[in-house]
């Protein structure tokens, strides 16, 4: 490389000022500040939500922002596409990938700007670099002309990240770019990173994994509720105090009173036992009683998701044993779940393709999951199904016209639709994955009230939410998801932020095995 | 995943499995058609065979484009018709007024084709949508320009081009310059290879900064010229042109055809051209195997829809081990 980029200076080389993001009434980012310099690696750690995704997309020229100073070099500028912002030497390797799956390695990698002869792509050339990227990663065995569908998740993310170090960077940002990686492509990507900070590369490293922000960070920001709590150098504050920080808010009067715990253990009303699946569930065992609250904690994507799936027969091969009023069942499809002995209901995460047909109506959408119910002989019996939607509404306090479509409501209305379909069943067990995510502060209280509600009348909850809050407010028990396993279960005055957050996170040598037994 | 890397041959042999096995078809189908022949094989027997295999071929060419960025042309038999009924009306005179005339038929192809791209790229419509509603607007357009059946070719011309040239099918030559011409060049230029990005993930070319508007305008002002292409031959061959929606509609049926059969992925991404001229060949060999085996031509739907469905079968058998029931549906 030249002279320019070994030459390691102070001056800042990306610096964001008060940079405010915002989608309609929604704000995604309050506070963006931050400052990168060459030749070190910047870490940023916030909670879920606490807008580090969209800081790193309107650096990457994904988003642009409403308000705010963003400099390159001191100078003022505003990128227009993620393109303008490659040109510009500000390279992203983003968290879901920007991988081509059809597309082999070396195409993906010299996407767009790939060696030529005549105005064509010379593939031989391309390959050639191709290979000399992933050498630089340390993949040799990765080959080049292998289509990129073909290869397994980490191998994936290894490819990205050589797609990005092709492009030259100035500033490389990684967001969680090794939350897929086996321990060994870890270590190769932290002696890379070292290696790159050294020839003067600019680092931005997002990541929820402590012990690599541990060796790799020389600096830190740390984010919460949308906003740039504070920067400092890395090992000026221990690892408690930027906990503390990540938290960052009070816990508010949002949510009902819990009850008091029962003297002896109330016997599992659902209960599944090893359960297994793929490489994503492994030997899962977890109960929830009828009357009790029971969150699934832990980071995004550990493997809750795939646990309530399991539990409504959404998954086949699923290994383990699931048990319903001490007999074990077989739910083999929504079908069966929903149907007696189990009278399951779970609520999904993605109301807009999972949890409503938009198109269709408020009153439609509400009977959907039971209709078989307002039947007479082969008919629907109107009169009885508008009886009962009626009495959701007034239930739920779905404010909407209902014979309206869905799609015009609001996102916290339409999540009330999309329970009340469900209660409509009068379940047993009640899943839902993260009920209150988009929603406003009002209708998430409503939602509480309600969850809350349902188990005092006998219901058995399982929530799974990557709101940290709501395990501590709203949850019994606590079930701490990490890589396919529960490594923790909090109870009571246990369920606290950092016991849920060193869980997650596997900080303070937490992370040792000895609890998954647990 | 693979310590030890296949060769490269077998990795290209795995990559284009289905166009390969779609030419292997056509072979064993066009070998039992020339073993079944009464007179023996004979010039104009490859002739024809080629010339109404060509013009399928380009439709089916033509549509492999916009399926290939994950849409789809409803057009391209309008087009064809379009072309076919202009070039009845231009393709005529001396030399250099011949010269026009084809350059205004490919013209109009290029320019039908601009007018999905608006469409699709500029309008964000659907593309079934938007190209459903052009293909109507060409074929009211074909009807003005030919109200009734009939028109004039050059006879030399159309002969020319129909013919042979040492015993090759001049229409094989043709087809086989646009895809070493057209298609091979295109296929190795940046934005070709936007156009199979745009087919594979969209978020993730726009987020890897490829043109993606140019790469989807591309596909369909390339399906306007190969369908133009097509229109032209199909005048050549039949010396004359009629406006005829059902004309239109089999043609745009039998390109979708082609392209599943030949290997290309609805959902966008993978497959290409070559593919798709095999998928148009075998479609026409059916045919002109149950006449050579003296059978009813009223058995060839029947089987052309079972080749299909065989075909896309064939492309279906990943989702058996589809592990999570949700995923069946996106």
């Amino acid at each position: 490389m030249s002279d320019a980029t070994t030459a390691v200076d102070a001056r800042p080389l990306l610096e964001l000022q008060g940079v405010v993001k915002r989608f309609g009434p929604v704000t995604a980012l309050a506070d963006g500040t931050l400052c990168c310099r060459p030749g070190s690696i910047h870490a940023v750690m916030g909670e879920n939500g606490a807008g580090k995704s969209t800081l790193i997309k309107i650096m990457a020229g994904v988003l642009s922002p409403t308000e705010g100073i963003m400099r390159l070099d001191g100078r003022e500028i505003a990128f227009s596409s993620p393109a303008e912002a490659q040109r510009h030497g500000v390279v992203c390797v983003f968290q879901e990938l920007s991988l081509m799956p059809d597309l082999s390695v070396a195409d993906n990698i010299g996407i767009t700007a790939p060696p030529r002869r005549w105005g064509l792509i010379d593939r031989g050339a391309q390959l050639a670099e191709a290979r000399r990227l992933l050498r630089l990663v340390g993949c040799d065995d990765i080959d080049g002309r292998e289509r990129v569908r073909d290869l397994p998740l980490s191998r994936r993310q290894m490819v990205e990240i050589a797609k990005a170090l092709g492009r030259k960077p100035r500033l490389l940002i990684l967001d969680e770019a090794t939350s897929a990686l086996t321990a060994d492509d870890v270590g190769r990507v932290v002696a890379l990173l070292k290696r790159l900070r050294a020839e003067g590369m600019c680092i931005l490293y997002i990541s929820h994994r402590m012990h690599e922000i541990r060796e790799l960070a020389d600096e830190c920001s740390v984010f919460a509720n949308g906003r740039h709590v504070a920067s400092f150098p890395f090992g000026s504050r221990t690892e408690d105090e930027i906990v503390r920080m990540m938290i960052g808010r009070p816990l508010s009067q949002m949510y009902p009173p819990k009850p008091p715990a029962p003297r002896v253990a109330p016997a599992p009303l659902l209960e599944a036992r090893r359960l297994g699946w793929e490489n994503r569930l492994r030997d899962v065992s977890l109960g929830v009683a009828a009357g009790e609250i029971v969150g699934l904690g832990g980071l995004d994507g550990q493997g809750q998701r795939e646990f309530l799936l399991a539990l409504f027969g959404c998954l086949s091969g699923v290994t383990g044993e699931i048990v319903m009023d001490g007999s074990p069942v077989s739910p083999r499809g929504p079908r069966t779940a929903k149907a007696d002995p189990m009278r399951l209901a779970l609520v999904p995460e993605d109301r807009k393709t999972e949890g409503l047909m938009l198109p269709m109506t408020v009153a439609e959408n509400l009977s959907a999951a039971t209709l078989s119910r307002w039947r007479r002989g082969p008919l629907i019996d109107n009169r009885r199904e508008r009886q009962a939607i009626e009495e959701m509404q007034r239930r739920m306090q779905i404010k909407a016209v209902l014979d309206l479509p869905v799609a015009t409501l609001s996102g916290g209305n339409q999540q009330k639709v999309a329970i009340g379909k469900w209660l409509m069943l009068g379940p047993r067990v009640l899943l839902l994955c993260d009920p209150t995510r988009g929603i406003d502060v009002g209708t998430k209280q409503e939602i509480y009230r309600l969850l809350r509600e349902l188990a005092d009348a006998g219901t058995a909850v399982l929530l799974y939410t990557t709101d940290y809050d709501e395990l501590i407010g709203l949850c019994d028990r606590v079930a701490i998801f990490r890589d396919g396993h529960v490594v923790r279960t909090l109870e009571g005055d246990g369920i606290t932020e950092e016991a849920i957050l060193s869980g997650a996170l596997a900080m303070g040598g937490a992370d040792h095995g000895t609890e998954r037994a647990a | 995943m693979s310590a030890h890397p296949a060769s490269g041959i077998g990795l290209a042999v795995r990559h284009k499995l289905l166009p390969i096995l779609a030419f292997v078809i056509f072979a064993l189908m066009f070998g039992l058609y020339l073993l079944l022949q009464p007179h023996g094989i004979q010039t104009s027997v490859l002739v024809t065979a080629s010339n109404k295999g060509a013009l399928l071929a380009l439709v089916a060419m033509a549509q492999t484009l916009p399926v290939l960025t994950g849409g789809i042309d409803l057009s391209v038999g309008a087009i064809v018709v379009l072309a076919n009924c202009l070039a009845s009306n231009l393709v005529n005179g001396t030399p250099a007024q011949i010269g026009l005339g084809v350059l205004a038929v490919l013209g109009t192809g290029v320019l039908a084709g601009a007018v999905n791209a608006m469409a699709v790229v500029v309008g964000r419509l659907q593309p079934i949508v938007a190209t459903l509603a052009t293909s109507t607007m060409f074929y009211g357009v074909s009807l003005l320009l030919r109200p009734s059946p009939g028109g004039e070719v050059d006879d030399d011309f159309a002969s020319a081009l129909t013919g042979d040239v040492w015993g090759v099918p001049v229409s094989l030559l043709l087809l086989i310059a646009v895809l070493g011409l057209l298609w091979w060049p295109f296929s190795r230029s940046v934005t070709g290879r936007g156009l199979f990005a745009v087919g594979s993930s969209d978020a993730s070319a726009f987020m890897s900064g490829v043109p993606v508007g140019r790469a989807r305008a591309s596909a369909y002002l390339g399906a306007g010229l190969l369908a133009g292409m097509a229109g032209l031959l199909l005048t050549l061959i039949a010396e004359s042109a009629q406006a005829s929606a059902v004309q239109a509609g089999d043609f745009t049926l039998n390109s979708i055809a082609a392209v599943v059969i030949g290997g290309t992925s609805l959902f966008g991404g993978s497959g290409g051209l070559v593919g798709s001229v095999f998928g148009a060949f075998i479609l026409r060999t059916i045919g002109d195997l149950l006449f050579v085996s003296a059978a009813s031509p009223l058995w060839q739907p029947l089987f052309q829809g079972l080749i299909l469905l065989g075909a896309v079968s064939l492309g279906a058998l990943p989702l058996l081990r589809v592990r999570n029931r949700l995923e069946l549906f996106r």
